[in-house]
């Protein structure tokens, strides 16, 4: 007869087996859905390119090498890749100011919404998610028809006289960023919203009550309590930002190259998918360090409250 | 509608799908984008009794690389010149030898036995054209058959040129305004190349592809483009004209091919057959604008096309045209760097 004991253990090694076998859907997926691709990606930058296209399988760390660094094509100087650093650092800069240009004006948009009886908040969240449901494509093609030189913007301000000839927004950073602003604005909203409603607004009453100033009650009171739906809000954006691809390439002109650009020319015409695929990691690590020091950051600033 | 209309309806939709299901065949075309004539296919699924489908791809490089991979259920395929010697040196390619077809007798005689395929023994034409330079001649009256309207651009035109980003064709004009030949290895020609395009950047406005809507709308006052594309925003502006430049200009074309994976090859050899028929030929043209290789079809293309000066080669300018080659990987490796320094 078996032990109380036995029987224990017996129970807790089945216990844990339904646990593998429950999880085992989840982790299939995320194995064959998320790392495995990953891996490939990862076997391929340390492959040779082919001829025209795919790779070759032969061991090359070519792809990592030409990076950072690039054989000056004319005097055969080897120096750090200027190029891949220029555009490296324009999309970054894209991605910061998009998340600075949208946290500006979802902030007070959030604060809006918020503050509105209960009834009508459904409808300004409503209003915020109609753009979702059209594709990205199309948002920015609507962007480019309003700033175009025939588009409504000029139009209207020639008829009034105001300017002699049209306004070159389209083709430039600023339509770039009109652009980002707009297409991403709804991920910064939408989680700075979810945690401002929850925000007990006696609190920012009590502040009022103890003479504290309307700046110093959003500093002190309000922004640190947002504070997770600000995080998630930067997060939300500045990851697609730094890849984004088709609104640079339609509003921007597709003169300057953004990271994504860079990526897509080794997969398509320079034939070269060991870089891409190297291209593309580098992209990764990018974000994960970002990420990395912006919640610790984000953490050790924490408010102590309560 | 009411429910006899809709039992109708129904009846008719199940004898049209058994009516497909009665087809002699199908075949599987994968082709660019709006690019392929219906009324040719519907004209060649009545007359075979053959189920046509068509898939998109939108550069040489994505069909390239989806073949390659197999298992994608095409019979036919449309590669551009610069390609179909990868694609036969790949071994992707059936050989249907439409050299010895019937209608062979159509293709004109330069276009019988190209480099890119020596003695047809893979590829049919299906359209050909050239690259040059489109002006919108209300924004510049001046000389304009010059790759110097992209890469030395007059002050009227400074920040109104637009280029295709197609980094063959770029580079291929750019040697040329230099004086090199194309897929040269030449340091020296490169290095005018490089500084050459680096100079000229910061007088485009964009480099894209869209722009037919673009030049129409006057967004762009030049570009550099395909003649086909050029004829349709004549078409649409009367002061838009397209120049060949004297420095030279490309020359390509896209062809009909068999894959060796097909499952649909008698099917897909009655379609290469099919296309070098003149009246089919000039049925394809109509639809997507370019020249095609097949003599005789001239007096079936429609009027606006026939004495085209985007379609037809004024004489003049004939010798400056050149095939455009596939440079050897090395090169490409080159050109890919230079292309990088320009977009950086």
């Amino acid at each position: 007869m078996a032990t109380a004991e036995e029987v224990a253990k017996a129970a807790e090694r089945r216990d844990v087996r339904d646990r593998w076998l429950l999880s085992a859907p989840a982790l299939l997926v995320i194995l064959l859905a998320a790392t495995g691709p990953l891996l490939i990606v990862l076997v391929y930058s340390f492959l040779t390119p082919g001829a025209y296209g795919d790779v070759k399988w032969q061991f090359s760390p070519d792809a990592w090498i030409s990076v950072f660094m690039e054989r000056d094509i004319f005097d055969d100087t080897l120096s750090l890749a200027a190029a891949h650093v220029t555009i490296f650092w324009r999309s970054i800069k894209l991605a910061v100011v998009t998340t600075l240009a949208t946290l500006a004006l979802g902030f007070p948009t959030a604060y809006f919404m918020a503050t509105r009886s209960e009834k009508t908040r459904d409808l300004w969240l409503f209003l915020i998610t109609i753009p979702f449901w059209t594709n990205l494509l199309i948002r920015t093609f609507a962007v480019l028809q309003i700033i175009r030189n025939e588009g409504i913007i000029n139009t209207i301000l020639l008829k009034l006289g105001i300017i002699s000839a049209p306004i070159q927004i389209l083709y430039t950073d600023t339509a770039i960023l009109i652009g980002m602003a707009y297409v991403y604005l709804p991920l910064m909203v939408l989680p700075i919203y979810a945690s401002m409603e929850k925000l007990d607004f006696r609190l920012v009453e009590a502040g009022y009550d103890l003479y504290a100033t309307r700046f110093k009650v959003l500093r002190k009171i309000i922004f640190p309590l947002v504070k997770p739906g600000v995080i998630a809000g930067s997060i939300l954006v500045f990851i697609p930002a730094l890849g984004a691809y088709v609104t640079p390439v339609v509003l921007g002109g597709g003169k300057n190259m953004m990271l994504s650009n860079l990526i897509e020319l080794q997969f398509g015409q320079g034939r070269n998918w060991p870089l891409g695929s190297a291209l593309s990691i580098t992209v990764m690590v990018i974000v994960m360090l970002a990420l990395l020091a912006y919640v610790r950051n984000a953490g050790k600033s924490g408010v102590r409250h309560g | 509608m009411n429910w006899k209309t809709t039992a109708t309806a129904m009846g008719l939709a199940l004898l049209a799908s058994t009516g497909l299901a009665r087809a002699d065949g199908v075949l599987n075309i994968y082709n660019w984008g709006n690019y392929t004539s219906p009324d040719v296919i519907k004209k060649f699924e009545a007359k075979y009794n053959i189920k046509v489908s068509i898939t998109d791809y939108d550069s040489n490089d994505t069909a390239l690389a989806k073949v390659r991979q197999g298992g994608t259920g095409f019979d036919i395929a449309v590669p551009s010149q610069t390609y179909v010697p990868i694609w036969i040196k790949e071994g992707l390619l059936l050989e249907t030898d439409p050299g010895k077809m019937e209608n062979f007798k159509n293709v004109a005689p330069e276009w019988a036995n190209p480099e890119f395929d020596p003695g047809r023994k893979y590829s049919v034409p299906w359209a050909w054209g050239t690259i040059g330079v489109v002006v919108n001649t209300d924004a510049y009256k001046g000389p304009a058959d010059t790759w110097g309207i992209v890469f030395n651009t007059p002050d009227e035109l400074k920040g109104k040129v637009n280029v295709v980003p197609e980094m063959n064709d770029v580079i291929f004009a750019a040697i040329k305004y230099v004086g090199g030949q194309q897929c040269t290895d030449d340091k020296a020609v490169l290095k005018k190349v490089r500084d050459l395009l680096v100079a000229a950047k910061p007088n485009w406005i964009a480099m894209e592809y869209n722009t037919i809507e673009k030049m129409g709308a006057g967004d762009f006052k030049a570009t550099s483009d395909w003649n086909g594309s050029a004829l349709r925003q004549r078409l649409a502006n009367a002061a838009i004209h397209y120049n060949y430049p004297k420095e030279g200009f490309g020359l390509w074309s896209d062809n009909v091919v068999v894959l060796k994976e097909a499952k649909n090859v008698e099917n897909a050899k009655l379609f290469q057959n099919f296309i070098m028929d003149p009246e089919n030929a000039a049925g394809l043209s109509a639809f997507h604008r370019y020249a095609n290789a097949i003599t005789g079809s001239d007096k079936y293309m429609p009027a606006d096309m026939k004495d085209a000066p985007e379609v037809v080669i004024p004489a003049d300018a004939k010798p400056k045209g050149e095939f455009q080659k596939m440079c050897a990987p090395e090169t490409q490796e080159l050109y890919t760097k230079i292309w990088t320094e320009l977009q950086k």
